[in-house]
């Protein structure tokens, strides 16, 4: 075999290595879903989403969890979207390249490396002690918020930057003030980014775990939360608390939360892309 | 000069000076930029806040506990009668299963990167990198499902002496989860090369694979080396893969088959537990989580800086 | 004699410490057409977009000298700029409307001025659609979005976005160059009509348009340094036939530019 033909052999058989690695996680991914699919797809029934945790992994229902799953993310938005839309705003439209904004933008990025159990001990210093909020579910949206509060920022960020500066413009050129022109012009143009962004981020917390631990939110809960200030428990936690458990009977009920929670994610991510479509038609430029 | 009248004059450039509704709405617009401005503000606080919630339950631990203690000592046990308070059995256990999972995700991720980058048609590519992104967006909590219950038993046919809490379960767990980290910076990196350098390559005659190994990659390298630190902080900041499926006994040892604790594992015991607060064993957590910070922002700064540095050159 | 509207006075504009145009002295009569020619690169724009402070909007540049608006300085410390926007508008070279609807394009201005009253807000929208001839294309789809419009009715929507505000004099920078010849003659027609009200400043790169439509001609230009400096002004039809200066002549015979 010539010199040539054995670097052309050897360029096919690396494409063939990398495209196998590009499909490798694709394939444990598929292997993964097959797996909870087995285990859990028996277990999915009413009784199983409206009944309590159990000592009897027959009896072992997601209501709870379900429920303290949908206080907590919409709590959170509540404080992390206004937070992290106004701050996008005052770092894409006011900030001037200064010292203090380069501060900003490092804390940002920085922020969004810490393990999300950081922020777990912060909040369980902040708002479970020093603002005696308890195990509350309230703590728990709070600290939630500061974990996706640097995701939501840089989504929000690149959406305001997508308007393009001759809308600016030509609103300033009409006598506008600043606020005018982000309130009339920019915002409502880069709103589907925005609520694109907020929607990825939220799909983020829906599947937090270490940092509800960490502030306090029990594994066992047997009531159905009444106020932002009871206690709760969360999906992700509901399926921590099954899989440390020996009977296989508690991991066929932590698949089938899973899967509840798959189908949550799946439906939030494909809202996030159909509006994500939605809005590329609207403004053709 | 035909010159109109001197008062309508004054009437309309009277008018330009700012008068009291020019500076109401000048207030109203600093107010809004004041808002805004302490919007954000708040990821500094929250960066203080932290430090600071660390450093006030760290403190007084380290009162206790000598740092000579606490760096040196191969021993933890802080909930024990007979009490270690030696970090290293935990540090050596996040080490381990944050080294296997890298371990695993570099060549993986690489290799993605590579094929996406230089091989993958538009189509095939606006496929696959989707795709790959959804292994990031599985929460954890679910690999960590997938390692204990799935891995660890399908490993222990291959290897017979494998406990059923391992840091090799888990960290080849997080080594799937951490692929698209790996693959999606080393794209942009390698993305970020100027074709005219392929370019040139192919003109002189050389194969595909020649060019990307020889003449992309080393332009790329310094991104590519970002995103192996950053996934290397992304493992060593996981929390429930280890939790669930790496043990919950600090161990310091290197080898991967048997059960050691991480330092996010520890803290996710202490907190179910019900150790009170207050105590020195309560704030074993905060000391541990200090080191956990500590590694991971050294760990985030150098990678933000190369990623910085590497942007500027091709710019 | 002239009744002179604005004037600029030893106008110089620093980016980042560098002057971009330097000691300009011009004075804008009012109710005529004034037109900036010259070669892309020397400051046309950047002129331009003193008259209504719009470069205020980037952060490294710096005026000295002064620009007087009906004798008062716009770049003294007790001006409103906001009111300067309202009195002096402005038209873009690419004609850049809100992806909102026609109505709510023209609307604009009024409404952030604090115009609530729909009777008031519809005679303006009539008015300035009428006043910028588009009002007879657009007016059973008022409602409908801009950006549905052509390239020209575009830019006339965006002319009628400016009346809105009742300015005194408009500022064109190169209005007609993204647009083809039949809309191009339109805008040209539009502006010859709206003289008789409008004090109007049109920045353009092409000659014979500066010909066919302005009253007075600048022509700048940018020397050696990259500065851009004001080399002649004057009745149009003098700077096309007799050209004082020999390199206002050498562009205007096609020498460069």
């Amino acid at each position: 075999m010539g010199h040539r033909q054995r670097r052309e052999l050897l360029g096919k058989l690396f494409e063939g290595i990398a495209l196998a690695a590009t499909v490798f996680g694709l394939l444990v991914l598929a292997f993964l879903l097959l797996d909870v699919a087995r285990r859990g797809l028996g277990v999915l029934s009413w009784s199983f989403l409206t009944s309590y945790p159990s000592r009897f992994p027959e009896q072992a229902g997601i209501r709870s969890a379900l429920l303290g799953t949908v206080w907590v993310i919409p709590l959170t938005a509540l404080f992390a979207v206004p937070l992290g839309v106004a701050a996008a705003i005052y770092l894409e439209e006011y900030a001037p390249r200064n010292r203090l904004t380069r501060l900003i933008e490092l804390n940002i990025n920085n922020l969004a490396g810490v393990p999300s159990i950081i922020y777990g001990l912060l909040g369980l210093e902040l708002f479970v002690r020093a603002m005696r909020l308890e195990r509350s579910i309230l703590a728990g949206a709070l600290t939630l918020s500061l974990l996706i509060l640097p995701i939501l920022i840089t989504a929000s960020r690149e959406a305001l930057r997508a308007v393009p500066m001759s809308l600016r413009e030509a609103a300033f050129a009409l006598g506008a003030t600043r606020w005018q022109v982000i309130r009339h012009q920019v915002l409502p143009v880069a709103f589907p980014g925005i609520l694109t962004g907020m929607i990825l981020a939220l799909s983020r917390a829906i599947g937090e775990t270490a940092p509800l631990i960490t502030i306090g939110a029990l594994t066992f809960i047997a009531f159905d939360p009444k106020s932002p200030f009871d206690k709760f428990t969360v999906l992700p936690i509901q399926i921590f608390n099954w899989v440390s458990r020996p009977q296989a009977g508690f991991h066929a009920r932590a698949a089938g939360a899973i899967l509840v929670l798959l189908a949550a994610l799946l439906s939030m991510n494909g809202l996030a892309i159909y509006l994500r479509y939605r809005s590329q038609r609207r403004y053709q430029w | 000069m035909g010159l109109t009248a001197r008062s309508v004059v004054e009437i309309s450039t009277a008018r330009l000076q700012r008068g009291m509704a020019a500076r109401w709405r000048e207030w109203g617009e600093l107010a809004v930029q004041a808002l805004l401005f302490f919007a954000a503000m708040v990821s500094v606080f929250t960066t203080i806040g932290i430090v600071a919630v660390l450093l006030v339950e760290a403190l007084p631990f380290f009162q206790q506990v000598s740092l000579k203690e606490f760096l040196l000592d191969p021993q933890w046990t802080p909930l024990f009668a007979q009490k270690h308070f030696g970090i290293m059995p935990l540090v050596a256990g996040t080490f381990l299963t944050s080294a296997v999972a890298v371990a695993l995700a570099m060549p993986v991720g690489l290799l993605s990167a590579i094929y996406l980058s230089e091989y993958a048609s538009p189509r095939v590519r606006a496929v696959l990198k989707p795709a790959l992104e959804i292994l990031a967006g599985i929460p954890t909590v679910v690999y960590g499902y997938f390692a204990l219950l799935t891995v660890t038993p399908l490993l222990k046919r291959i290897i017979p002496d494998l406990e059923t809490f391992n840091a090799l379960s888990a960290g080849l767990t997080m080594g799937v989860m951490i692929i698209p980290l790996i693959s999606s910076l080393s794209e942009d990196a390698l993305y970020a090369v100027p074709s005219s350098l392929r370019e040139a390559a192919y003109a002189l005659g050389a194969t595909r694979l020649e060019v990307a190994v020889r003449v992309v990659i080393p332009a790329a390298l310094s991104g590519i080396v970002a995103s192996f630190i950053l996934a290397a902080s992304r493992a060593v900041g996981e929390t429930m893969i280890v939790a669930i499926a790496a043990g919950q006994r600090p161990t310091l040892t290197l080898d991967p088959r048997r059960a050691i604790e991480t330092m996010t594992a520890y803290i996710v015991q202490v907190s179910l537990g019900d150790t009170p607060h207050g105590t020195l064993e309560f704030r074993t957590i905060f000391a541990v989580g200090l080191v956990l910070f500590l590694i991971t922002l050294v760990l985030n700064l150098i990678a933000i800086r190369i990623i910085e540095r590497y942007r500027e050159v091709y710019r | 004699m002239e009744e002179i509207v604005l004037e600029t006075q030893n106008l110089t504009v620093y980016y980042d410490g560098r002057p971009a145009i330097e000691g300009i002295s011009m004075k804008i009569p009012r109710r005529r057409i004034t037109a900036i020619i010259g070669p892309s690169g020397c400051g046309k724009s950047t002129l331009l977009r003193c008259f209504n402070r719009m470069n205020d909007l980037i952060p490294s540049a710096r005026v000295t000298g002064r620009v007087l608006f009906e004798g008062l300085d716009l770049y003294s410390s007790d001006v409103d700029v906001v009111e300067v926007r309202r009195r002096i508008g402005m038209v873009f070279q690419k004609p850049n409307p809100f992806p909102k609807s026609i109505y709510e394009n023209v609307a604009f201005g009024p409404r952030i001025q604090g115009i609530r009253d729909r009777r008031k807000l519809d005679e303006i929208v009539e008015r300035c659609l009428r006043a910028a001839a588009l009002w007879d294309e657009v007016k059973d789809k008022l409602h409908q979005n801009a950006l549905t419009l052509s390239g020209g009715q575009q830019q006339r929507l965006c002319i009628a976005r400016a009346l809105a505000t009742e300015p005194e004099v408009l500022l064109m920078d190169e209005p007609a160059s993204a647009l083809d010849p039949i809309a191009t003659m339109k805008i040209e027609d539009l502006m010859r009509e709206l003289a008789r009200e409008y004090t109007i400043v049109i920045v353009t790169h092409n000659m014979q348009q500066a010909a066919r439509v302005s009253d007075y001609t600048a022509f700048m230009l940018a020397g050696e340094d990259r500065v851009g400096r004001l080399i002649e002004f004057g009745p149009t039809q003098q700077i096309f036939t007799r050209p004082r200066d020999r390199r206002t002549e050498d562009y205007i015979t096609g020498r460069f530019g």
